[in-house]
C-alpha cells in the first residue's frame, strides 16, 4: 500500500500569532468540542444500532468548518456533501434535530426521512448535506448563481471533499462560477483519503487549491488543524467572493480519524498514522494549548465548557431516542409540494 | 453506577460477530477513543473504540467468542471515582445502568395505502376567438408571458440567447428580457442543470433548454437524485420549482443517439411532474402551468411539431392543468391512447378506421405523470377495446403503464387485450427506410386498432 501521504510535508500556512481574541478563541472551542462529543455520540449510537444506515464523522476536521463559517454571515448559504453533521452543528442547527433525524425520528429536521448525509435547514441556510459525491458544487454554484441574479452581496459555501475533486462536474461548476463571476467559496477538506483511496493514488495533481487555476480561480491552502489559521483564510477568500471577483478555492489540509464511514475497517493506513496525528496535530488540543498559553483562559474554564457541551449532546442523544418514529402517513407525504 | 460496554454494531446489516481480542485488560485505565477490543464482522475486523473514559472494570465476553449478538454487553466501564464495590453491587442485581435506552420503540407500524391521486380539473373549454399560431411560437409566448409575470423566472440552456434557441424556441427572449435572464450556458449539461437546481433551491424558478433530451442524460443526477427527491429527503422544507425543457423522441435522420424517446424514464420518478403535449394551445398552456408549478416539471417537446400550427386561444393568460388528458377525438369502437407527435398519427389513423366503419376514440395523455387513468377508464366503458401508441421502447413504457392501469380498474370493460404499438426495440436506424419501420406509422396504429376490433 503505498504511504506516500505520510512523507509528504504538510502545506498550508500556520496561523503564526492567534489573531483572534480570547473570546472568540473559546467560541471556537465550544463549537469545535461540540461537533467532536457530538459525533462520539453519534458513533457510539451506532454501535448500539440505533442510527442506521451509512454514517461518516467528522472527527479531526472540526477546525475546518468552525474556523470558516466563523468568517461567514448566517444569511450566507452552505452545502456540503454527506459527512456533514460537522457543518450543520457549524451553522447553528439544533444539536436535538440533528442527532434525532440520525436516528431517524420524527424530530429530527428532514422528519427522518433524509437520515445522516440528507438534512436541510432553511432557516439556518444550510442547503444539505448531499449523498451523490460532488452533486453540492454545481448546486453550491447555483446558490451563489441565485445571490447574484438577486442583487444581494452574500456568497455561498460551498464544502466538498479531495475525493470530489476529480469529479468533472467540479470542473463544469468552476468554469461557469469563472465565466460568470459567482461568488461562490470553494472548500475543498483533504483529509487525504477518498474513501480508502489516498490522493496521490487518485489524482495526478496533488496541489488541489490550484485545480482552478485553468479558469483563473485564485487558489490557496490552509492548515485545517488550526482555526485561527482557517478563519484567516477564510476571511480573505469571501472577501474576494463578496467584492464580485468571482469564485476562489481554499485547501483545508485536513485528517479524519475514522473510517470513511461505520463500517470502514481503515486498512488503507496504518494505526500509527493515525494516532500520530492525534498525539502531535489535533485541533482540538492545539487550540486548547493556545487558549492556556497564551492565557485567555485557565483550565477550570475549558473544563466548564467540557461539562456544558456534554450536557447539550446527553440531552440531544436523549432527544434523539426519545422522538417517536415518524407517523406512517409522513410515507406519502412531501413527494411533491401541493399547488 | 459502572457503563455496560455493548457489542456495537459497525455496519448497516450486522446483527452479531466474533469478538477476536481484547485490546485493554482489566484494570486498564481507558480514555475516550482508545481502542478496546478487536471485532471481527463479516465483512473485516474493526476495533471497537471507548466512548467514555474510566477504567475497565469487568470483561464480560471473553477473547474468542463468537456468534455475540449485537448489544449484548461485553463489559463494564468503572467511571471516575467508582471502584470494585460498585461491580459487586451490580452483580447483586442492581441493574448497570446502560449507556443510552435503547428499548425505546414507537408501535408496529401499521401499514399505510397510498393517497388516491389528487383530482384535478380540466381546463374549460375555450368559445372564445382563437389564432393560429406553432408550437414553436406557443412555447415562446408562454415563456414570455411568464417572465414578464415573475422576474424569478429566467431561461437557461446552450444557444438560447444570442443564437435565439438552436430550434428557435426562444426567439426574441433575449431582447425583450437581456443576458440577466435569458443565458447562455457552456456544453455542460450535468453542471449547467446542478447549478439550475441550487438557484431554484435558492428562489429562483430557472427554465432549463436541453438542446434536446438525449444530452439530459448527462444531466439524469441532478435531475433524479438532486430535483425530484431533495423535497422528500428534506422532510418537505426543500421545495425545487424547475422546469427542463426540449425535444425529445427521433427527429428526422438523425439515428440512434440523438433519437431516444425518455418518457418512461423520467415518468417512472416520485418527485416529478411529466408533460408531453402535442397541440400548440396545450404546449402554450402547459407550459404555463409548469412554470407556475412549485415542483420539478419534465417538458417533453417534439422537434417535428415545433414548425406545426394549431388554434391556439387568444388569451393572455391561457393555462392548461398538468395531469388532465383531452379527449381528442370521441368515437364508439376502439380508444386509441397517445402523446406527444404519436397523437397526430393515432388521428391519421382515426381516419382510415372511420373508412372501414371504425369509430376510433383517440386520448391524449398530455401528461404522463400524474396520468390521467379516469379519462382512460371512462374511454375503456365506453369501447371496451385499446390501443396505446408511443414512439418509445415498449419494454417499461408508458403502454405498460397504461396497460396495467387498465387491467387493474377496468379488466371486466376489456373485450380485448390492450394492444401496444411502439418502437422497434432496436437502436434507431439511420436509413430512411428502416427508421420509418422502426417508428409507428398511422397504418400500423390503424392495424393495430383493426386487430383489437377483430376486423383485420
Amino acid at each position: 500500500m503505498a504511504k506516500a501521504s505520510a512523507k509528504r510535508k504538510p502545506r498550508g500556512k500556520k496561523s503564526a500569532a492567534p489573531a483572534a481574541g480570547g473570546d472568540e478563541l473559546l467560541k471556537y472551542y465550544r463549537e469545535m468540542l461540540l461537533i467532536r462529543r457530538f459525533e462520539e455520540k453519534a458513533g457510539q449510537l451506532y454501535g448500539m444500532g440505533l442510527i442506521g444506515g451509512f454514517c461518516h464523522l467528522y472527527i479531526g476536521q472540526e477546525a475546518v468548518v468552525v474556523g470558516i463559517q466563523s468568517a461567514c454571515r448566517s444569511d450566507d448559504a452552505v452545502v456540503t456533501s454527506y459527512r456533514d453533521h460537522g457543518h450543520m452543528l457549524a451553522c447553528g442547527m439544533d444539536p436535538r434535530g440533528v442527532m434525532a433525524e440520525l436516528t431517524g425520528r420524527a424530530g429530527g429536521y428532514s422528519k427522518g426521512k433524509g437520515g445522516s448525509m440528507h438534512m436541510f435547514s432553511r432557516e439556518k441556510n444550510f442547503f444539505g448535506g448531499h449523498g451523490i459525491v460532488a452533486a453540492q458544487v454545481p448546486i453550491g454554484t447555483g446558490l451563489a448563481f441565485a445571490f447574484r441574479y438577486q442583487g444581494t452581496d452574500n456568497i455561498c459555501t460551498t464544502y466538498f471533499g479531495d475525493g470530489a475533486v476529480n469529479q468533472g462536474q467540479v470542473y463544469e461548476s468552476f468554469n461557469m462560477a469563472a465565466l460568470w463571476k459567482l461568488p461562490v467559496l470553494y472548500v475543498i477538506e483533504n483529509n487525504k483519503y477518498g474513501m480508502g483511496t489516498s490522493v496521490e493514488r487518485a489524482s495526478a495533481s496533488t496541489d488541489l487549491c490550484q485545480r482552478g487555476k485553468a479558469y483563473g480561480i485564485p487558489g490557496e491552502a490552509a492548515d485545517g488543524m488550526d482555526v485561527v489559521a482557517m478563519r484567516a483564510a477564510a476571511e480573505k477568500a469571501i472577501a474576494h467572493c463578496r467584492a464580485g471577483k468571482g469564485p476562489y478555492i481554499l485547501e483545508a489540509m485536513t485528517y479524519r480519524y475514522r473510517g470513511h464511514s461505520m463500517s470502514d475497517p481503515a486498512k488503507y493506513r496504518t494505526k500509527e498514522e493515525v494516532q500520530k496525528v492525534r498525539s502531535e496535530r489535533d485541533p482540538i488540543d492545539y487550540l486548547r494549548d493556545m487558549i492556556i498559553g497564551g492565557e485567555h483562559a485557565d483550565e477550570e474554564a475549558l473544563k466548564q465548557i467540557d461539562r456544558e457541551v456534554k450536557d447539550i449532546i446527553a440531552d440531544a442523544a436523549a432527544f434523539a431516542q426519545e422522538s417517536p418514529e415518524p407517523d406512517p402517513s409522513e410515507l406519502w407525504t412531501d413527494v411533491l409540494v401541493e399547488a | 453506577m459502572p457503563i455496560e460496554i455493548l457489542m456495537p454494531a459497525l455496519s448497516p446489516t450486522m446483527t452479531e460477530g466474533n469478538l477476536a481480542k481484547w485490546l485493554k485488560h482489566e484494570g486498564d485505565a481507558v480514555a475516550a477513543g482508545d481502542a478496546l477490543a478487536e471485532i471481527e464482522t463479516d465483512k473485516a475486523t474493526m476495533e471497537v473504540e471507548a466512548v467514555d473514559e474510566g477504567i475497565l472494570g469487568k470483561i464480560l465476553v471473553p477473547d474468542g467468542s463468537e456468534g455475540v449478538q449485537v448489544n449484548q454487553p461485553i463489559a463494564l466501564l468503572l467511571e471516575e471515582g467508582e471502584d470494585l464495590s460498585a461491580l459487586e453491587r451490580s452483580e447483586r442485581g442492581e441493574a448497570a445502568m446502560p449507556a443510552a435506552d435503547a428499548s425505546v420503540r414507537v408501535e408496529a407500524p401499521k401499514s399505510v395505502a397510498a393517497p388516491a391521486e389528487a383530482v384535478v380539473e380540466a381546463e374549460p373549454d375555450w368559445t372564445g376567438s382563437t389564432v393560429s399560431m406553432t408550437v414553436r411560437e406557443a412555447l415562446r409566448d408562454a415563456m414570455a408571458e411568464e417572465m414578464r409575470h415573475d422576474d424569478s423566472v429566467f431561461l437557461m440552456g446552450e444557444e438560447v440567447a444570442q443564437y435565439q434557441g438552436a430550434y428557435k424556441v426562444s426567439q426574441g427572449l433575449l431582447d425583450e428580457f437581456g443576458d440577466r435572464r435569458v443565458i447562455d450556458t457552456p456544453i455542460t449539461e450535468h453542471g449547467f442543470a446542478g447549478l439550475a437546481v441550487g438557484a431554484a433551491f435558492n428562489g429562483l424558478r430557472p427554465v432549463v433548454e436541453f438542446m434536446t433530451f438525449n444530452f439530459a442524460m448527462q444531466a439524469m443526477d441532478h435531475i433524479i437524485n438532486s430535483a425530484a427527491k431533495t423535497l422528500y429527503m428534506s422532510g418537505g422544507q426543500m421545495g425545487c420549482p424547475i422546469v427542463f425543457r426540449g425535444p425529445n423522441g427521433a427527429a428526422a435522420r438523425v439515428a440512434a443517439q440523438h433519437s431516444q424517446c425518455y418518457a418512461s424514464w423520467f415518468a417512472h420518478c416520485p418527485g416529478l411532474k411529466v408533460v408531453a403535449p402535442w397541440s400548440a394551445a396545450d404546449a402554450k398552456g402547459l407550459l404555463k402551468s409548469a412554470i407556475r408549478d412549485p415542483n420539478p416539471v419534465i417538458f417533453l417537446e417534439n422537434e417535428i411539431l415545433y414548425g406545426h400550427s394549431f388554434e391556439v386561444p387568444d388569451r393572455e393568460d391561457w393555462t392548461v392543468p398538468i395531469g388532465k388528458a383531452k379527449v381528442v377525438r370521441p368515437g364508439a369502437d376502439v380508444t386509441i391512447v397517445a402523446f406527444s407527435i404519436m397523437v397526430g398519427k393515432a388521428l391519421e389513423a382515426a381516419e382510415t378506421l372511420a373508412a372501414d366503419g371504425i369509430d376510433a376514440e383517440v386520448i391524449d395523455l398530455r401528461s404522463l405523470r400524474p396520468l390521467d387513468t379516469d379519462t382512460i377508464v371512462k374511454s375503456v366503458e365506453k369501447t371496451n377495446r385499446v390501443v396505446s401508441v408511443e414512439e418509445g421502447w415498449a419494454y417499461s413504457g408508458i403502454g405498460s403503464e397504461v396497460a396495467a392501469r387498465i387491467m387493474e380498474q377496468a379488466f371486466d370493460w376489456l373485450d380485448a387485450p390492450v394492444a401496444r404499438v411502439c418502437g422497434a426495440d432496436v437502436p434507431l436506424p439511420y436509413a430512411a427506410n428502416l427508421e420509418r419501420l422502426a417508428l409507428p406509422q398511422a397504418d400500423t396504429i390503424a392495424a393495430a386498432a383493426k386487430d383489437v376490433c377483430y376486423r383485420s
